[in-house]
């Protein structure tokens, strides 16, 4: 399996180097994965999923901050994928070649991309719980993550996209697709599953965002009635648990393999959708 | 058909390309419903460099009309044009008189969609789209208009026939068309630009990255279309186009810059060029 590595003989230096470092990364994951389910395992449990949290979170579950932090999520993907899509089809497909405000666009991106969540969380405090008037809530938080997401979501679909190679881009014009068509009728189908892997580390990034939630979504465990609401992300949850609260540790384990578990199932079930899109689309061949 | 080849040989002489005198075009009489294309002094200019200077050629429907010459000579480019592709490419710009059926295409009025459905084109390395061999042929049907399912079917059948591939696919059509050989590739791509019933095929070396084989499989669908189809191919194997060609272009590139040095029927070419330079090339002397 490993080449190099033959019975009876050592293995090269170079093999042991080049295999060692995807063996160390993939140990540190084994160990993080270890010691949240070594602790947070017993944790678990149905009640513990949909109660509502005692004693700061010492006691009782993580229910209300389950529906915040899925909720927040939600508006924060129902408004960053559209537009992301549609910015990325203006970037690859209208201003492609050295345009000079395409240019622009994307150095801002890039920029945008780079600058710390906290930076995100002050500005959406500023412009969306104080100038629109959320106040702290569940919209504010949810359209501080689409802020804060957008950048790199533009970046990978535009990426997709512009992946496709040209051969079908062509084919498509000279077969009579108009653009709109080729980019509607080809080209986001090919490029579908890359956007969705995009689309998944937007997801990841923004359940696992802690300080632009801070000032935006609030620090509220109630279980929120409306998207005006204050709510509290399970990561907050997770931070006030770890470091607020003594004798929370266990709850915190617990909430981390949660958090971790939502991961993986969105992960997987993202996987699912590109698999059944594909096919619908009659999509095959991997590019 | 073929004394049509003798009355344009005089019009395509190296010295009057830049400046074509006007006597020599005025009233081609004799063949004035025989010209599907009639291109009048037609330049292509990429940015500043000139890929194509002054080219005046008429191309008649139902003819195989076989375009050779050296690489970088705007063989390709000039195809480009044939069904306004060209606006397609990025930094392309063309100037002078494309005619079809008298109809200039590069005016401001012309139909691109509705174009480039009655002129189909083939490209150099086949590009069916990574779909399904049936969502291949589907996809420009119902581009164009078409949702009758039954004529759908009907019409994917009838052109996998046309090219030959119907038994070799007939039980698969629901396999990725990339599965399929280069050379079967190929015939699909051409199934393709059939399944909407064009009046002319443009193709590209559209044998250039197939096998022996696979080539004289293409060739023979080519001879298969003549009198139904007008068909404009560009091939480096000078072989194929003594095979399948009833007129010959030869374009030659002289300090940078393509041109068309001489076109007729494909004999006199081969056999009797007029320029030295056609007379060299067809011999083999220079490439």
């Amino acid at each position: 399996m490993i080449s190099g590595l033959r019975p009876g003989r050592l293995p090269h230096p170079g093999t042991v180097l080049v295999w060692s470092v995807p063996l160390a990364i993939c140990a540190v994951f084994a160990w993080m994965l270890g010691d949240i389910l070594l602790h947070g395992l017993d944790h678990l449990s149905f009640s513990f999923l949909i109660e509502e949290p005692r004693k700061s979170g010492r006691a009782g579950g993580i229910g209300p901050i389950l529906v915040a932090t899925c909720l927040i999520v939600t508006i924060c993907l129902t408004v960053s994928l559209p537009i992301s899509l549609g910015a990325a089809v203006l970037l690859s497909e209208f201003l492609r070649h050295a345009d000079r405000s395409g240019r622009a666009i994307r150095i801002s991106l890039d920029m945008l991309a780079g600058i710390p969540s906290i930076v995100f969380g002050i500005v959406g405090n500023a412009v969306f719980c104080r100038f629109f008037g959320f106040g702290y809530s569940i919209m504010a938080g949810g359209l501080t993550l689409a802020c804060m997401v957008l950048p790199v979501l533009i970046r990978t679909t535009e990426q997709a996209i512009g992946d496709v190679p040209e051969a079908y881009r062509l084919g498509a014009v000279a077969l009579g697709f108009s653009k709109l068509r080729t980019i509607r009728r080809i080209l986001i189908p090919i490029a579908a599953p890359s956007i969705l892997v995009g689309a998944l580390l937007a997801v990841g990034r923004s359940f696992a965002e802690t300080a632009a939630l801070l000032f935006t979504s609030g620090y509220v465990d109630r279980m929120p009635s409306s998207l005006g609401d204050p709510g509290r992300a399970l990561s907050i949850h997770i931070l006030d648990l770890a470091m607020n609260i003594p004798g929370g540790d266990a709850a915190a384990y617990g909430s981390a393999l949660v958090l971790i578990g939502l991961l993986f199932f969105i992960n997987g079930a993202i996987q699912c959708i590109t698999l059944v899109w594909r096919r619908t689309a009659g999509l095959t061949a991997a590019i | 058909m073929h004394n049509l080849g003798v009355a344009s040989d005089r019009r395509v002489d190296s010295g009057d390309l830049g400046n074509p005198a006007p006597s020599d075009r005025a009233a081609p009489a004799r063949r004035q419903n025989d010209a599907l294309w009639q291109i009048d002094d037609l330049s292509i200019r990429y940015g500043r460099k000139v890929a194509l200077a002054g080219v005046s050629i008429e191309i008649e429907r139902g003819d195989i009309t076989a375009i050779i010459g050296p690489s970088g000579c705007g063989k390709s480019s000039f195809l480009y044009c044939l069904n306004r592709l060209s606006s397609d490419v990025q930094g392309c710009c063309v100037s002078g008189k494309v005619l079809l059926n008298s109809h200039d295409i590069f005016s401001p009025d012309t139909d691109q969609i509705a174009l480039r459905k009655r002129i189909g084109f083939i490209f150099q390395k086949p590009n069916p789209f990574p779909l399904s061999i049936r969502r291949n042929l589907e996809l420009p049907l119902r581009e164009h208009g078409e949702r009758d399912r039954t004529r759908i079917e009907g019409m994917i059948e009838a052109t996998l026939r046309a090219v030959g591939l119907w038994r070799e696919v007939k039980d698969r059509l629901n396999a990725p068309a990339l599965q399929l050989s280069g050379g079967q590739q190929q015939r699909l791509c051409i199934a393709r630009a059939l399944v909407l019933e064009p009046e002319a095929l443009i193709m590209d070396e559209p044998c250039s990255a197939l096998d022996p084989m696979a080539t004289s499989v293409i060739e023979e669908l080519i001879r298969s279309f003549k009198d139904t189809l007008s068909v404009v191919v560009v091939t480096h194997n000078l072989r194929q186009a003594k095979r399948i060609g009833d007129r010959v272009a030869f374009f030659w590139c002289e300090g940078n810059q393509g041109k068309l040095l001489e076109v007729g029927a494909c004999d006199q070419i081969f056999n009797a060029p007029k320029h030295e330079l056609t007379r060299l090339y067809v011999m083999g002397g220079i490439a």
